[in-house]
């Protein structure tokens, strides 16, 4: 009950920013109207769960998405440095990350972030961990990826 | 010159290079890839055009186009995906092919 | 006194050039870079540090707060939807038997080079 509550105020809030109407209402009124349809939908098709809502990554995310952007930033100098090289000296490298986030948001945090690190892309998950394709050597460091996914395992929280 | 006219400068070249990563494919992913990337692009754009022309309004559109972008690549890989496995997929593809 | 709207200016000038510079070149990676999984990287810097980049210029720049929380819904959109988009195009490829060139002398597992 409490993620469905959760779920319609983010809707809500969603609908009031995105409309800008705040003084009218009969459009108040639809908006409300199709917040709760939609929510109850939701519920109804039993999807309104850990997956959809994903209540236990909060509040540690804003922390994480903190700290990727920096992330993000370094790694994309250097992927800009070889598109712009004169001769790219480019050594792509595929190879197995261990997963170490157990839920499956946790999981998809950790595989979307790699691929958001510009040099590191996440191509396929399986029994071993994460198959990770890397622009060079460089970029293709296991230590720094498992420290992203050390940094998932401890805001993930539980499966609930 | 205004710096939204610098950005948009840039956009559109950015979108003609990704047209031609596109029409140069060699492969289907290749061309998904370059057309996804020029859709980002796209949303920027749009955005952009909002500014320039003062109408902010434009970005309920630049945001709409961001989720159809997102919707259409996942959906053109599913139709592909189909059509894939509807042939017989047991020798590996080399670049060019498909 | 501090001139702000000198600051802003000044501020997403800066923005506007370096996110323009890193959509250009990731387009030009796009297109140099010798095999597709090459490529994936090339525009994966387009799709962060370009298009965010610019979009926070855009918003030090927007008129009212309505148009700064509407950038911030794009932004977040695209912060959330392009790796999900990057990776299923990396992950079809992968699944009907693509290979990436691998090594620093670019050769295809397999190939006698």
């Amino acid at each position: 009950m409490g993620r469905f509550i959760i779920l319609v105020l983010a809707l809500g809030a969603l609908w009031l920013l995105l409309s800008g109407y705040f003084d009218k209402p009969l459009l108040l009124g639809f908006g409300a109207a199709s917040v709760l349809f939609a929510a109850l939908m939701a519920r109804r098709a039993g999807i309104v769960d850990n997956d959809s809502v994903p209540t236990g990554l909060f509040p540690g995310i804003f922390g994480y998405w903190l700290w990727l952007t920096f992330e993000i930033g370094k790694s994309n100098i250097g992927v800009i440095r070889h598109a712009l090289a004169v001769e790219p000296k480019l050594s792509p490298k595929l190879f197995y990350v261990p997963c170490q986030p157990k839920t499956s948001v946790g999981k998809a945090t950790f595989a979307n972030s790699i691929t958001l690190t510009p040099g590191t892309v996440s191509v396929d998950l399986g029994e071993e961990g994460i198959l990770v394709h890397a622009l060079t050597e460089d970029f293709a460091d296991v230590g720094a990826i498992k420290e992203m996914g050390d940094y998932v395992a401890r805001i993930e929280g539980s499966e609930a | 010159m205004s710096m939204f006219a610098v950005a948009t400068a840039g956009i559109i070249a950015a979108m003609t290079l990704a047209l031609v990563r596109a029409f140069a494919g060699p492969s289907l992913y290749d061309r998904v890839l370059a057309g996804n990337s020029f859709g980002t692009k796209t949303v920027i754009l749009i955005g952009l055009m909002g500014f320039l022309t003062g109408r902010p309004d434009f970005l309920d559109i630049a945001l709409l186009y961001a989720l159809i972008n997102f919707a259409a690549t996942i959906a053109i890989l599913r139709f592909f995906s189909y059509r894939q496995s509807s042939k017989t997929r047991a020798k590996p593809m080399s670049e060019g092919e498909a | 006194m501090i001139d702000w709207d000198l600051i802003r200016d000044l501020l997403s000038w800066a923005l506007f050039l370096t996110g323009g510079f890193s959509v250009v070149a990731g387009a030009i990676g796009l297109v140099r870079f010798p095999d597709f999984f090459t490529r994936l990287h090339a525009a994966g810097v387009t799709d962060t540090a370009g298009a965010e980049l610019i979009i926070l210029g855009m918003m030090i720049q927007a008129p009212n707060w309505i148009v700064v929380v509407k950038l911030a819904f794009i932004a977040a959109f695209l912060f959330l939807t392009s790796p999900v988009a990057t990776h299923a195009i990396a992950h079809a490829a992968w699944m009907v038997g693509f290979k990436p060139m691998q090594g620093p002398d670019l050769r295809y597992e397999g190939d006698g080079k």
